[in-house]
């Protein structure tokens, strides 16, 4: 039987991986067995349902979020606040602190533990006043020659009417152009819900990953079934047609790289969790220690600027 | 999932039955094909300015007989088999019969008033303007034709924002326009943004934010999110004007509010100044 066009763009993907520098470590090996895995046990697509469980498993209360990861992967952690301008924004956290003895700066999207925390943060939904926050950090990260590191979790930015007085979208759109022209390594890893413009402000980055069970699209499921199937209750059909998850991300260029999660998801081991990440993180910001500033602004900007698809 | 709840108050009212085209939807004013083209399609007795197509937006733009189209080949794939209702494949085909194009956006080099520069021209007939990797294509190659020309960019959007049946790639056109912008920028030269309605969205979110001058038409909405969605989720009574171009002016997200008749003015007095030497 001739492979089908999916099993050849899967080899093809596969034999891409296996060159890329990226792969040299143990932990995103692991990740080219589990391609390997899934290649060969054929009908190798991530089938309904399990796009669906990622999307559950993305959405997870218990799932760990960014202050998580914060807590076990930084030492001297000192969290920045506010624009300089209008606010502070706590859907956003930013701040600085050390990897391995190495200053880096972070910026993230964080959602609330409690009732009363998810409403102070929005579930994760930044208003501009947030990215502003990311914005100013990550330009000091600059400045100062720090690597950026930005972990993104967000169901979109906030549909609110005084965020769209503040310039929402035009905001969004200087977030990436900020990134555009960093010159200081940077990577973006999604570890819940990377929600279109809200999740992509903050992940033009050198880098790309994402979690096993993270989901990554241009709309929510809900979001996209209203419009097109008029019906939000048709959001598992959205999330098949659309294909929110890793393995898809990976297998269209969008992603470089996909961070396991312990077994059953990231929530049911949180440092587990957070050393999977830890050491996708440092693997990365240690390829691209000696590239040059300008070079690795080159090199992002291009990455972007090939993605799509057409004839 | 239960159904979103959208039993808020501005949403009880019955929905009036759709106009004809040609006539305004804010008096009623009706106009036939060639009262309408004569107009630049705004309406002579209140201002309206109805939607422009690609080709007439060229037209009413460039000098005559000077606009040099590129990428006209550009088609979309489907990258992701997709399939609502109807597959994304006979959307696109449709789109292209109705609309005689390849996608939602037009590029090529032009002159006006004598001033040479390169355009990017939305169409909203085509799949509501909605940005795929066709779109995003286009865009990032107009930016490297407006830098290797050494000419600025002119960008004119009407879109609902990205593309949905293109899923994660449609969202990858935000960075990838936005990339292709910090290009051309480091090339030293200049993008003039004018939104026409609507520009929402990641179209609002990208490239069409980022011009070095922002203009935008009378009653454009310009809003990152729906007023719908911003109702739902909040409910919160939204003012009149909400993301429309003049609140967008009053709030200083716009340099000014253009009416269609005074663009090419405009424009024209923009590339005047950008004209230095470099």
């Amino acid at each position: 039987m001739p492979p089908s066009e999916h099993e050849l763009r899967l080899r093809e993907r596969l034999s891409r991986l296996r060159n890329m520098p990226l792969l040299g470590g143990a932990k995103l090996s692991g990740e080219l067995e589990r391609l390997q895995r899934q290649l060969d046990r054929m009908g190798e697509e991530p089938t309904d349902e399990e796009i669906w469980r990622s999307v559950e498993l993305a959405r997870n209360e218990k799932r760990p979020y960014t202050l998580d990861y914060v807590e076990r992967l930084l030492d001297d952690w000192f969290e920045l606040h506010g624009d300089r301008g209008r606010a502070d924004d706590k859907a956003m956290v930013a701040g600085l602190g050390k990897l391995d003895g190495r200053t880096v700066a972070l910026v993230g999207q964080q959602k609330g533990r409690d009732i009363q925390e998810r409403a102070e943060r929005r579930f994760g939904m930044s208003n501009p006043e947030g990215y502003l926050k990311a914005m100013r950090v990550m330009e000091l990260a600059n400045r100062l020659g720090f690597p950026v590191i930005s972990l993104v979790d967000t169901p979109g930015a906030y549909p609110g009417v005084a965020a769209e007085q503040h310039g929402q979208g035009g905001t969004i759109a200087a977030s990436q152009a900020v990134m555009a022209r960093l010159t200081v390594p940077t990577v973006a890893c999604v570890i819940g819900e990377g929600g279109s413009g809200g999740a992509i402000a903050i992940a033009l980055a050198d880098r790309v990953l994402m979690q096993e069970h993270a989901i990554y699209s241009v709309i929510s499921p809900e979001g996209c079934a209203m419009i097109l199937w008029r019906d939000a209750g048709e959001a598992k059909k959205a999330a098949a047609a659309f294909k929110p998850d890793a393995a898809h991300c990976l297998e269209l260029g969008v992603i470089d790289g996909i961070v396991p999660e312990p077994p059953g998801g990231a929530h049911k081991d949180p440092d587990e969790a957070a050393r999977l990440l830890g050491d996708a993180i440092r693997e990365v910001l240690d390829e691209l220690a000696d590239v040059p500033g300008d070079e690795l602004r080159r090199r992002r900007r291009a990455r972007f600027r090939s993605l799509g698809v057409f004839a | 999932m239960a159904k979103i709840d959208v039993s808020v108050e501005t949403d009880d009212k019955p929905v009036p039955p759709p106009k004809h085209p040609n006539t305004c939807p804010s008096c009623n004013s009706h106009y036939r094909d060639d009262e309408l083209e004569q107009a630049l399609w705004v309406c002579s007795h209140c201002g309206h300015h109805f939607p422009m197509r690609a080709r007439a937006r060229i037209a009413s733009l460039a000098d005559e007989g000077s606009f040099l189209e590129e990428a006209a080949d550009l088609h979309s794939e489907d990258p992701l088999g997709f399939f609502d209702l109807r597959p994304y494949t006979e959307r696109l085909a449709e789109a292209e019969m109705k609309t005689g194009l390849t996608d939602a956006m037009v590029i090529g080099q032009a002159s006006l008033d004598g001033r040479q520069c390169e355009l990017a021209i939305m169409d909203f007939s085509f799949m509501g303007g909605s940005m795929g990797s066709v779109v995003g294509e286009k865009f990032s190659r107009a930016c490297d034709s407006a830098a290797e020309r050494g000419v600025p960019l002119i960008s004119v959007t009407g879109s609902g924002g990205a593309r949905m049946q293109e899923g994660i790639l449609a969202l990858m056109q935000l960075p990838k326009t936005v990339a292709a912008i910090e290009d051309l920028h480091d090339s030293g030269r200049a993008m003039i943004s004018v939104m026409a309605h609507p520009t929402t969205g990641g179209v609002l979110a990208s490239f069409a934010t980022l011009g070095d001058v922002l203009l935008a038409e009378p009653g454009a909405l310009m809003s990152f999110a729906g007023p719908r969605v911003v109702q739902q989720l909040t409910r919160e009574k939204l003012p009149d004007d909400f993301g429309l171009a003049e609140q967008n002016l009053r709030f200083g997200n716009l340099d000014a509010i253009v009416p269609r008749p005074e663009l090419r003015p405009t424009l024209s007095k923009l590339l005047r100044l950008f004209d230095a030497p470099v």
